[in-house]
């Protein structure tokens, strides 16, 4: 077999060895260990939150709400409150926790609603950074924040400002399942039609929400079931902890209008068998995984950037000797190569500076040169005057010495 | 006991002073001006277009991503003339898009209280005047819808802020618009509460009871209080129910008929406000309101004057009359949150 780039070798096997078995020995330990999950519910009061919970779960998770006398106080803030339960099903043990929100977009100012759940969300982060960090870390207890429902009053227009600021601020921190409640206001037609208006307005302001995605390693029937899922966000959802009975006489769970019934796990009435389905049979490993690889590592790193650590890249470098030679020496070559580059360039300039140089003294002398000829010259031209005029001198004299001088030219020798 | 017949010498026939006013009434038509209150997705609109049977209104919601949300509380009053069997009436629906619709609603309910009182001192202003006009065009809200939230467990503080502010200056009449996502028992604990949470803040919604009322009028009035606040369903759909054209929602679970009693209070709400108590409503909103209304500004403008009095009295300033303050009600009446 050929070692591929990274130097790993397909190998095929002769017989069965027997390490597929691996997975069964993962989900054997982890039932023994139970799960957790911890989900958040938002929306304001009255909306149906404790209701689906008991319905998703079927199981009184939350108490029925006891009838206060009305009071002068008006509810102030958010409250931030959870209830934990252990529930078993075919030997699998979930503690399941959900954390309620009551008071959100209750008040007549609104604004902050969402600060308090956000804080709620990042000091359990915070408390399993701290737990991570600790000198012995066998036992972390994670009650990060594994889903958001966030409920969707019924209105049959866009969301609200308090939808919309509430997403805006919390949807990097947690996965957000925006779903609509009290479904069963909505006729068919009204639904599609809200629905498309809720996407628009997510995708508008860059909101982003927990989908289904399919990859390569999924068969068929889990990328149409992803498929189906996704077509019917956001999940249009009704809750009833009530059987009534239908007129065929079977009891189902539903609620009783005078107009008809409506059934929660009619597929074709609401989509609860939907959300269940994504919530806790098919996407619940899923949502864990994202809060722990994609949304806490996210909040780790803002945080601890924050806190002034800086990022070391070397320990990320492998230690093999063959390859460190090999990477030394490269760097080496590289060195000298460089050297080499430079010393060439260097020479070069040095080679220019002279040659320039060279010539200037060149047309110095050149200069000079021509200089001198042209004294020369003319010193040559003045003497060749010179020699002219003795010679036309001398000439004469030659002349008077034939005859005696007549006249009394006295010249200095006939003085004597 | 015994009155005499129509033909008989002893017949005065003042009696046919109803069929003089009708008369009267059907040259003149009327006003009757409604504002509803309440957050974006109520099932305003559909409701006020389902009891007149017509579209008079569209819904005012934020239909794309696009749109921005408001910011403020608009007031967008329609009118238009509707016309029954002769009689002519001028139906002016106030719409009030944005309230509640922010994160911070604090004083959205001022344009709301402002427009009323404005309609109050448009009034008396008319009225005032030394030559008044024969019929001064009515533009004072004569009732108020406000929609509660279902499923809410009772009033909301948004809700006893604004009621308790509402009330003081017009008929208000609470309803519970898309009363579908509420069981028959679901609705009665409601109900239950939301009177129990009126009496509690002291909220006097509409109908008023009244020391005139006859016996019929009172059993009349105390089956009106029973419903309140009123538990409708609007449609503007015709659906076709087994071959019979009707008026409601068809879901995948059943049809909802808006007319059948059993499915929601949307006749005895028409009937009530329309029906039975129109000309009441008109009425209570001049005797009542209007004339607190009044009352409480001629009491300013006098306190006004004599405040002036007073200090021009005092300043002694020489050849200075007092100054005289012309009916200029408006000038005086401040929106009081």
């Amino acid at each position: 077999m050929k070692p591929n780039a990274t130097g790993i070798q397909k190998k095929k096997m002769q017989g069965y060895v027997g390490f597929s078995n691996y997975p069964n020995q993962v989900h054997r330990r982890s039932v023994k260990r139970g799960f957790n999950f911890t989900l958040m519910v938002v929306g304001e009061s009255g909306i149906g939150k404790s209701t689906l919970i008991n319905t998703l779960f079927d199981s009184k998770i939350f108490p029925d709400r006891e009838e206060t006398p009305p009071s002068a106080e008006p509810i102030k803030g958010v409250d931030v409150t959870s209830m934990s339960a252990d529930i078993q099903e075919n030997g699998v043990k979930l503690r399941l926790t959900v954390v309620d929100t009551p008071g959100f977009g209750d008040s007549i100012n609104n604004e902050d609603a969402w600060q308090p759940i956000l804080e709620n969300i990042e000091s359990r982060f915070d408390a399993y950074l701290a737990q991570e960090n600790r000198v012995n870390r066998s036992k972390i207890s994670d009650n990060r924040i594994d889903a958001v429902i966030y409920f969707i009053k019924p209105t049959g227009h866009c969301l609200r400002a308090i939808d919309i600021e509430f997403m805006k601020r919390l949807h990097t921190k947690v996965n957000l399942i925006p779903i609509v409640a009290k479904a069963d206001t909505l006729t068919a037609r009204e639904l599609e039609l809200f629905k498309a208006k809720i996407m628009a307005d997510i995708n508008y302001h860059g909101i982003q929400i927990f989908k289904p995605v399919s990859d390569e390693f999924d068969d068929p029937e889990t990328v149409s079931d992803n498929r189906e899922i996704l077509s019917k966000i956001p999940f249009a959802v009704i809750g009833s902890e009530k059987l009534v009975e239908r007129p065929d006489g079977t009891m189902v769970r539903g609620r009783r209008y005078p107009w008809g019934i409506i059934e929660v796990e009619n597929e074709e009435h609401n989509d609860f068998i939907k959300l269940r389905q994504m919530l806790l049979r098919s996407h619940m490993e899923e949502l864990k995984d994202s809060t722990d690889m994609v949304l806490y590592e996210n909040y780790r790193t803002q945080k601890l950037l924050s806190m002034g650590h800086v990022q070391d890249n070397n320990v990320f470098r492998e230690f093999n000797p063959l390859v460190l030679l090999e990477e030394e020496r490269r760097a080496h070559e590289a060195k000298m190569q460089k050297m080499e580059a430079e010393m060439t360039a260097v020479f070069q300039q040095k080679v220019q500076e002279k040659e320039s140089k060279l010539k200037l003294s060149e047309e110095e002398l050149y200069a000079r040169h021509k200089e001198m000829k042209t004294v020369l010259e003319k010193q040559r031209a003045e003497l060749d005057d010179k020699k002219k005029r003795a010679e036309a001198s001398v000439r004469p004299i030659t002349p008077m010495e034939q005859h005696p001088t007549k006249g009394k030219k006295k010249n200095i020798f006939s003085g004597f | 006991m015994s009155a005499p017949a129509n033909d008989s010498q002893d017949y005065v026939g003042f009696d046919t002073i109803t069929q003089q006013m009708e008369r009267k009434f059907l040259k003149r038509g009327f006003n009757f001006n409604v504002i509803l209150v309440g957050e974006s997705g109520m099932g305003k609109s559909t409701l006020v277009n389902s009891i007149f049977s017509s579209h008079l209104v569209d819904s005012q919601g934020r239909r794309t991503a696009q749109e921005v949300i408001r910011k403020t509380t608009e007031i967008s009053p329609v009118t238009q003339t509707l016309e029954e069997n002769g009689v002519r009436v001028r139906l002016t629906i106030i719409d009030t898009p944005g309230f509640g619709d922010q994160c911070n609603n604090e004083g959205c309910w001022v344009p709301v209280i402002k427009y009323i009182k404005d309609q109050h001192a448009a009034y008396l202003e008319r009225e005032l005047k030394p030559q008044r006009d024969r019929v001064i065009n009515d533009t004072r809200v004569h009732a108020c819808l406000y929609f509660l939230n279902p499923g809410s467990r009772g009033l909301r503080p948004l809700d006893v802020e604004v009621l308790k502010r509402l009330t003081e200056v017009t008929n208000v009449i609470p309803v519970i618009a898309k009363s579908d996502s509420m069981t028959v028992e679901e609705r009665t604990a409601f109900k239950r509460r939301i009177k129990e949470e009126l009496v509690f803040h002291r909220i006097a919604v509409y109908p008023y009871p009244s020391e005139e009322d006859c016996d019929e009028d009172r059993a009349l009035n105390s089956s009106i209080r029973d419903l309140v606040p009123f538990a409708v369903v609007g449609s503007e759909e015709i659906i076709d129910v087994n071959g019979t054209p009707v008026r409601g929602r068809r879901h995948g679970w059943g049809v909802i008929n808006i007319f059948d009693e059993t499915h929601s209070d949307f006749v005895h709400l028409r009937n009530f406000m329309l029906r039975t108590h129109l000309s009441d409503l008109i009425e209570v909103t001049s005797q009542r309101h209007y004339e607190q209304f009044r009352t409480s500004q001629l009491r300013q403008i006098k306190e006004l004057r004599a405040q002036q009095a007073a200090a021009a009295a005092s300043g002694g300033i020489m050849g200075s009359m007092p100054q005289q303050v012309p009916p200029q009600v408006p000038a005086v009446h401040q929106p009081m949150a």
